[in-house]
């Protein structure tokens, strides 16, 4: 038995399946990440001082504490992460595997780019003894970006799925192909979304 | 909401990000940092305009 509307759009909805799926899935991720970063919000406006006494030295803004140029890096990084995950979703539409895998491939290297740099980062905290105990800058700081680089990993997983064993769809449901990379690039769009709210909020403001 | 229509939507709060950045590094003293954010933006904007002349064909849906 097939799985309905995969490929054509289901007629009360006006699209196919896999995207209300995935549309309702990250309906449910806006809620995860709106609640912590209220939890930022009153988390900030109940502080006396913002970053304040953190590791026994009190800083006085939140950049003091973080690497802005390496955070400015991996803003560069995700959103060029965007612009090549589009292109591989449009070098299906055009029936250009080859540069679809390309495309793919760049895109996959930019999250693991993200991460790497992101490992260093974390790394350099932790051996000033700047760990996520020490206050609720660092706690919040550490949630937030622990949780996107965890949907980071997560995106990187899919993709690599996509990059790889999963591309044999293309050969036997092209259509169906294309759409399941959309699926996944309003994934990777979302994940970058997050990032890009999640950087001014907590290493410039 | 089509791929394509969240690519503008993550477009436009790339350049809001780019301008708002260059601001800051300029406020912050950091020249260079804010010269080449405000041309990331301008770069972003041209990106843009091109996205949305090449795929003005799929829908947004």
């Amino acid at each position: 038995m097939d799985i309905p509307y995969t490929v054509t759009a289901r007629p009360d909805t006006g699209v196919y399946n896999a995207k209300v799926g995935i549309w309702l899935f990250l309906a449910s991720e806006v809620m995860l990440f709106g609640g912590l970063f209220s939890a930022y919000i009153f988390l900030r406006i109940g502080a006396p001082a913002w970053p304040g006494m953190l590791g026994g030295q009190l800083y006085k803004t939140s950049f003091d504490i973080l690497n802005v140029p390496i955070g400015t890096f991996n803003t560069m990084v995700l959103i060029a992460s965007s612009v090549t995950i589009v292109m591989s979703w449009a070098s299906l539409m055009m029936n250009d595997f080859g540069k679809y895998k390309r495309y793919m491939g760049l895109t996959i290297l930019c999250g693991l780019a993200f991460l790497v740099v992101k490992a260093f980062e974390y790394n350099a905290k932790f051996s000033h003894g700047l760990f996520p105990a020490e206050g609720n800058f660092l706690a919040i700081y550490f949630t937030l970006t622990g949780l996107h680089g965890l949907h980071v990993v997560g995106g990187i997983i899919v993709n690599s799925y996509f990059w790889g064993p999963g591309s044999k769809m293309w050969k036997t449901d092209p259509k169906r192909f294309t759409n399941r990379i959309e699926v996944a690039g309003l994934y990777w769009h979302f994940v970058d979304i997050v990032w890009i709210f999640l950087f001014p909020t907590i290493y410039l403001l | 909401m089509s791929l394509k229509a969240i690519h503008i939507f993550f477009i436009a709060l790339s350049i809001l990000l780019a301008l708002g950045f260059g601001i800051w590094s300029i406020y912050h003293h950091y020249l260079l940092m804010g010269v080449v954010s405000f041309l990331i933006g301008i770069a972003l904007v041209y990106y843009g305009i091109r996205f949305l002349r090449k795929l003005r064909h799929v829908d947004m849906r």
